[in-house]
């Protein structure tokens, strides 16, 4: 995992996967050849993680709140490892993009999985966020201030 | 990168009937018990993994010597375990051969449960030379002939358990069994 490029790929399929819906996942699943076979390193199991936040971006680091995390690590029959932490308690869908994860991997098999399932679904994200975008904008109300009031 | 096996299948489950087996072997000093999950992660044997999984997380220290190496990624990932910076500062250590005692960590007497656990993985836990063990946990004398100790084990014992209450708690593994003996047991030849 050397390879900068790849770095940078897998950094983008993985927070592709953790956003899309597990149906829209197995629907493109679908219409490809099945994934190598897993087995399971660890979970999917279910936990707690602190998210920490900083005031403007750079004060002291704070405690948010927790939030629910799946994770699961597979190992392939190509001898590849897939990680995956997705928000929620989704195990099935945590186990699935752990074993795309290794799968996409793959030098051969990765960038035809990669046209023909992650990007449709880096598509299908954009379009939702485009139409919730669409949505707040038709409500949006610039507030001004003509005066200050001073006292 | 070795990390292709799994830990403990259900790691809360799992973990918590290890540790039984490990507290039921400390408190019974010598006694050989078989570990409740074995789990196959080579080079280490399945009662060292199991001991390993169980005890080791990422608030403790861990010194593997060279053979054993090979298990350091499978280690990291699933207990978290943060590598010693020396053999003499490791909390636990998880050796194929016994490192002369002297030279470890063995707690201070303000707080002697610091001091470091050993994890001996043997060829095995009978048919090597006989110790005999005493003190507490034991009613009478126990024999025990584990493989692959030093011949001056006993004289370094010694000087481990003079140390009480520092000291430090050695286990010995061999495939899916081990033994225990805490600083607390004496050892004599024969």
């Amino acid at each position: 995992m050397s390879n900068p490029d790849l770095i940078s790929r897998r950094q983008r399929w993985m927070a592709i996967l953790a956003r899309a819906e597990r149906p829209l996942i197995e629907a493109r699943l679908a219409t490809v050849d099945p994934l190598p076979s897993h087995r399971r390193l660890r979970g999917p199991e279910t936990g707690l993680v602190m998210v920490q936040g900083r005031a403007g971006g750079n004060g002291a680091p704070f405690n948010l709140g927790e939030m629910t995390v799946t994770r699961c690590t597979v190992h392939n029959e190509h001898g590849l490892t897939g990680h995956a932490y997705i928000a929620g308690r989704d195990a099935p869908k945590a186990e699935l993009a752990a074993a795309l994860d290794a799968a996409l991997q793959d030098p051969d098999a990765g960038p035809r999985l990669e046209r023909t399932v992650i990007d449709p679904l880096a598509d299908a994200l954009a379009a939702a966020d485009d139409r919730l975008r669409a949505e707040a904008e038709a409500t949006r109300v610039d507030f001004f201030t003509l005066a200050t009031m001073r006292s | 990168m070795t990390l292709d096996r799994p830990g403990f299948l259900d790691p809360v489950a799992e973990a918590q009937s290890c540790f039984r087996s490990v507290l039921s072997a400390m408190s019974r000093p010598g006694s050989i018990t078989a570990m409740s999950h074995a789990i196959a992660a080579p080079p280490l044997d399945p009662a060292t993994a199991a001991v390993l999984l169980t005890l080791v997380d990422a608030d403790v220290t861990l010194w593997l010597d060279e053979p054993l190496m090979p298990s350091w990624d499978w280690l990291a990932f699933h207990a978290g375990v943060v590598r010693a910076p020396s053999r003499a500062e490791a909390a636990f250590l998880c050796v194929t051969a016994l490192p002369p005692l002297a030279e470890l960590f063995a707690g201070s007497d303000a707080a002697p449960e610091t001091s470091a656990t050993i994890i001996l993985q043997v060829p095995g836990l009978t048919d090597g030379r006989p110790l005999t063990l005493y003190g507490p946990g034991l009613e009478a004398p126990a024999v025990i002939a584990p493989l692959g100790l030093p011949d001056d084990f006993v004289a370094q014992w010694e000087a481990n358990h003079r140390l009480f209450p520092r000291g430090l708690d050695l286990m010995l593994c061999a495939r899916g069994n081990f033994l225990a003996l805490p600083r607390s047991v004496r050892i004599g030849e024969g």
